[in-house]
């Protein structure tokens, strides 16, 4: 059977965007291939930074032919009926169509539409050109003569104006050859924008600018090979891999692995060449994580360390060429060691001037004042700074500034709340954002938290202090370390919930996939404190603490009553000016709440929990996270006993059956009166309940809910008695009432714990 | 170009890297143009490329471009970072379908083998928020150090380009620096010379570099530059008005774009100083570009009513 080769050759497309538009390119093409009835055994895509190719194997030559029977309506229907059935079949007359006898329906319609099956080729040539065009490139652009305006032309070229060809960089060549496998090739020439499919392709741009013509994939890969271009990216990865391993051992020492820098560089190269270059050593006083990032983010290179070292860097970097130069690579490694210590000589520049101090420090005074700063330091003197630009956080939510002012002033009240130290919080507070201020950050934002954690340091801050500074953006994301030191846990808290409060307060919450802010990593976050680290916080109080500074931007609003609870946001804030203490909404706080217990449930799902029980232990206004989780975990530990599905089952009895007879509007007394209780196993139940309402209200009072599910369990017996023996629907109405009053006060001992009927057992 | 003289050679000369450019751009059918006689921040700001990449008309052009960045001003002190610096720009349009090519001919031109460096082309998207520009292409790398930058512009003024033009800027020091094998710009052989004739960068710059770092960060009046820049931004207004297209047949050009867009220029580098200034807040800082930016789309959608912007383009035929 016939193979198909593609390859779309262009100038260099984005590293990052290659993989993803060579599976696309595949998906696109086979599955236009099986829409039109084409099979086929195998498809594998290739990519480098010039071309996207696809190799497609066992291809059927022809779709098969179809036959199509479409129904119509009798002979004897209406006219119109008629018309409308040819019109849909495609058919222009009556005559057309087959006439079928049916023994009951009598003579009907059909219409018999035969398509021959096409040939792969004319299938091929019809389908390329679309998706060519529609190709799903994250930025395309226009290029050259045909991106002159319609009805004008240059060098031949007509204009298309802005319907020209839109390709993610110049599109140069299509290689289009379809035929057996042993067998002589044919082009499949079809034609897009004044380009034409062929059999010619180019190797690498340096070392082989000669016209190659191929065949099939087979002489393809291996005239490539030979014109210094290596088609399969991942072979590529692996080559630089191995050779950049072997390199540094040689010279003693270990490569620095980046999984992201190599897929990066991989997608740079035809024909990877791996060469090693050096720096000045002095410049590894230079924290190794700037060293890093530097020579990897600007120069693409790896940093290599001593043979066997845990930490800390050499001097020598690891560079991937697209050349074998004809001297060895000598001038390469020459220009890139310069460029590398231009960079570094960059980077020790913002090293040591990020820990010197500012010009201006009397413009500071009033900053330095309002988070009492001490402005000999320099990491106060940044913080001073950041207020004093009045850098803005959020058009809405005021100025960075501010949002330091928010976030100290509910630290301190979380503080105790969390077990921390008061003034230990209160620096780290003042400190935390204060890096954004500091060149490293600037130069590299990913090392937020982390310089100003060794810039606290170097400033001679209590080590807790200086973790905080690093550790309260923690934890970003379900697998991310949680902080232990409770000075970290409590900023941690006070930036996460300032940040959610603040936006629920502007209504900017996530939408569907859109979540610009990051607010469900943030909410992931509080809860995985919050569970991880056995924090009780009631949220509902914090939400209420937590209400931004609205006086940064007036709200404007339509409506009358919310214009007035603006109006009321901005007075109150007169009260206090850099923290008002306004209260949320109450909608507001309940909706995020509610936020809140998704994430929760999320979280608690993947722990294993089941979904049923956190329904059962969760009502709405829960705000202690901890609490519900302990709950959680009692009840799953409960309801996995004998004791615990038997009371189960027994409550779910009781409630149903009491349900029932509150729909129909049976009476049920309001309590139970202890004289009407005739039997013995009614009066052990009721006792049994009154002593296990007693002793698990008690337990839950102290939060023990598992002395509270035991103090239940003993309801088991008694419950199993009672339906064993009683009969609730007794004649007597008054008796009647009071077994059903009975039922109630079931109902109410278990709710104390869990919504029991929410149980899918 | 071998049997130039040792002095004049590109890899000896910064005088002599331009030569060899203008030598090459020139033999590909460019008008080699002299810089634009106004203070801008790039090559771009020249009226042959931010003007004639728009409208229909094809355009070939290639000069030098004195550029001023206020606020990379190091007092003379850091060696590769100055406020006043030189672009070689080069605008096709439209792009021939050989520009890499082209581009690749020019380095090979100033004396870089490609078989001995490493060339390589990075993805870097170019925009310009003062001027309502953007492009895709890339920054085109000489052993790891950004020589050039390539964009293919997409949108310029606001408006979408039609054709598509290719634009080339080289960072003349750097490059000159590359190929001199030099460590500080002032270091640089202007003259190509040696000894008592040697002309240096530094000798041409230095001085000038120690003091429009005091000019741009600490003496600049900034309440004339305020005024300066409204100033500007008004009058940019006013002409784009007074030449505006009439009501009859024979005024249907408009009569007054490039003084017009002299003006944005201006605006564009007060505000630039301001900046460097330190007296412009973030807030207000998006602002003075949005007004720019203003600015240069008037200015840009004025042009596509002149002859230049291509207003009579192909009714000539007709």
């Amino acid at each position: 059977m016939p193979d198909l080769l593609l390859e779309l050759r262009s100038e260099e497309i984005p590293a990052r965007m290659q993989r993803k538009a060579a599976g696309d390119l595949k998906k696109l093409v086979t599955d236009a291939l099986v829409e039109a009835g084409l099979t086929y055994e195998g498809a594998r895509e290739y990519w480098t930074p010039r071309r996207l190719t696809l190799d497609i194997r066992g291809l059927v030559a022809r779709s098969a032919d179809q036959r199509e029977e479409i129904k119509g309506p009798s002979t004897k229907a209406p006219e119109q009926a008629v018309a409308g059935f040819l019109r849909k079949a495609g058919l222009s007359s009556a005559s057309e169509a087959t006439v079928v006898s049916d023994p009951k329906k009598g003579d009907f319609y059909v219409a018999v539409i035969s398509r021959p099956g096409r040939a792969a080729e004319s299938i091929i040539a019809d389908v390329m050109p679309g998706i060519i065009r529609n190709f799903p490139w994250p930025k395309p652009m226009r290029w050259g003569a045909a991106s002159m305006p319609k009805g004008t032309s240059f060098g031949g070229i007509e204009g298309q104006g802005s319907e020209s060809l839109r390709w993610v960089r110049p599109l140069q060549s299509i290689v289009c050859v379809f035929g057996p496998e042993h067998d002589e090739t044919q082009v499949i020439p079809f034609e897009i924008d004044g380009l034409t499919a062929g059999n010619v392709t180019y190797g690498h741009r340096f070392h082989a600018p000669v016209a190659i013509t191929v065949r099939r994939f087979d002489d393809y890969v291996s005239s490539l090979d030979k014109a210094k271009v290596m088609l399969d990216a991942d072979r590529r990865k692996d080559m630089i891999l191995h050779d950049a391993r072997d390199l540094a051992f040689a010279n003693g020492l270990d490569l620095v692995e980046d999984e992201g820098l190599l897929e990066e560089v991989s997608g740079l190269v035809e024909w990877p060449h791996v060469l090693i270059g050096e720096f000045e050593p002095e410049y590894l006083e230079i924290p190794a994580e700037i060293i890093r990032l530097t020579i990897k983010t600007n120069q693409k290179c790896f940093v290599t360390r001593p043979q066997g070292a845990q930490e800390g860097l050499s001097n020598r970097f690891i560079l991937i060429s697209n050349i074998e130069a004809k001297d060895g690579g000598k001038e390469i490694i020459h220009g890139n060691g310069k460029v590398v210590r231009a960079r570094l000589s960059d980077a020790k520049h913002f090293w040591t001037r990020d820990q010197g101090n500012l010009p201006d420090l009397e413009t500071l005074q009033d900053a330095a004042q309002r988070f009492g700063l001490d402005l000999a330091k320099p990491l106060d003197q940044r913080m001073a700074k950041l207020d004093a630009l009045n850098v803005t956080f959020h058009a809405k939510l005021g100025s960075q500034g501010k949002r330091v002012s928010r976030i100290r002033a509910l630290a301190a009240k979380l503080a105790p709340l969390v077990g921390a130290d008061a003034a230990l919080v209160d620096r780290a507070a003042v400190l935390a954002k204060a890096d954004l201020r500091t060149e490293a950050v600037g130069e590299f934002p990913e090392l937020q938290g982390q310089m100003g954690r060794r810039y606290a340091l170097l400033q001679g801050e209590d080590a807790s202090v200086a973790a905080a500074v690093e550790e309260h953006w923690k934890p970003q994301g379900p697998t991310d370390i949680v902080p232990t030191d409770r000075v970290s846990l409590t900023v941690a808290l006070a930036d996460k919930l300032d940040t959610l409060v603040g936006f629920w307060a502007i209504d900017e919450k996530p939408t569907g996939s859109k979540d610009p802010y990051a607010l469900r990593r943030a909410a992931l976050g509080v809860v995985r404190i919050l569970l991880e680290r056995r924090v009780r916080l009631n949220l509902l109080d914090v939400f209420a603490q937590a209400m931004p500074d609205r006086q940064a931007a007036p709200v404007v609003s339509s409506s009358d009553e919310e214009g007035q609870v603006a109006q009321a946001l901005s007075d109150n804030s007169y009260i206090n000016e850099t923290f008002p203490v306004v209260s949320v909404e109450p909608q507001i706080a309940a909706d995020l709440l509610a936020f809140f217990h998704d994430r929760l449930k999320v979280y608690l799902r993947d722990l294993g929990a089941r979904h049923d029980i956190i329904d059962a232990v969760l009502t709405s206004e829960a705000d202690d996270l901890l609490m519900v989780a302990r709950r959680a975990e009692a009840l799953t530990a409960f309801i996995t006993s004998e004791d615990g599905r038997n009371l189960l089952a027994g409550t779910k009895r009781a409630v149903q059956l009491l349900a029932a007879e509150e729909k129909k509007g049976t009476v049920v007394a309001d309590g139970v009166s202890d004289e009407l209780l005739r039997l013995d196993a009614e009066k052990t139940l009721w006792a049994a309940i009154t002593a296990a309402s007693r002793e698990a209200s008690a337990a839950i009072g102290k939060e023990d809910f598992r002395s509270a599910m035991e103090a239940l369990s003993k309801l088991r017996a008694p419950v199993d008695r009672f339906f064993e023996d009683v009969l609730v629907n007794d004649e007597d109405v008054v008796i009647r009432a009071n077994r059903l009053a009975l039922l109630k006060a079931i109902r109410e001992a278990t709710g104390t714990v869990a919504d029991f009927s929410r149980i899918v057992s | 170009m071998t049997d130039l003289p040792d002095h004049m050679s590109p890899t000896r000369s910064f005088q002599g890297l331009i030569l060899a450019l203008h030598h090459y751009w020139a033999d590909k059918g460019c008008a080699v143009l002299q810089p634009y006689d106004m203070e801008v921040g790039a090559g771009t700001f020249h009226p042959a490329t931010t003007l004639r990449a728009l409208g229909p008309k094809p355009w070939k052009a290639a000069y030098v471009q004195p550029s001023r960045r206020p606020s990379d001003g190091r007092y003379g002190e850091n060696p590769n970072r100055l406020q006043h610096y030189y672009q070689y720009q080069v605008i096709l349009k439209p792009n021939p379908s050989n520009l890499q090519e082209l581009y690749l001919g020019s380095l090979e031109a100033i004396g870089l083998d490609p078989l001995l460096h490493d060339v390589r082309f990075v993805e870097d998207d170019w925009e310009s928020p003062t001027l309502g520009a953007w492009g895709l292409g890339w920054e085109c790398w000489c052993d790891g150090m950004e020589v050039s930058q390539f964009t293919y512009f997409q949108q310029v003024c606001g408006i979408e380009v039609s054709p598509v033009a290719g634009e080339l800027t080289y960072g003349l020091e750097r490059l000159a620096m590359y190929v001199q094998g030099v460590d500080n710009v002032y270091d640089l052989n202007f003259n190509g010379r040696e000894g008592d004739e040697k002309i240096s960068y530094g000798d041409v710059f230095l001085q000038a570099e120690q003091e429009y770092s005091r000019h741009n960060f600490e003496f600049a009046n900034t309440d004339m530059l305020h005024q300066h820049f409204i100033d500007a931004e008004k009058e940019c207004q006013a002409l784009l008005a007074a030449g505006a297209p009439g009501n009859h047949a024979n005024q249907a050009l408009h009569k007054c774009v490039f003084p017009a867009y002299d003006q944005c220029i201006k605006a564009s580098h007060v505000f630039n100083l301001l900046d460097a200034r330190g007296v412009i807040s973030v807030t207000e800082r998006q602002s003075y570009i949005l007004r720019v930016r203003t600015l240069a789309k008037a200015c840009g959608e004025a042009f596509l009513l002149t002859d230049a912007g291509g207003a009579n383009f192909g009714k000539d035929a007709a």
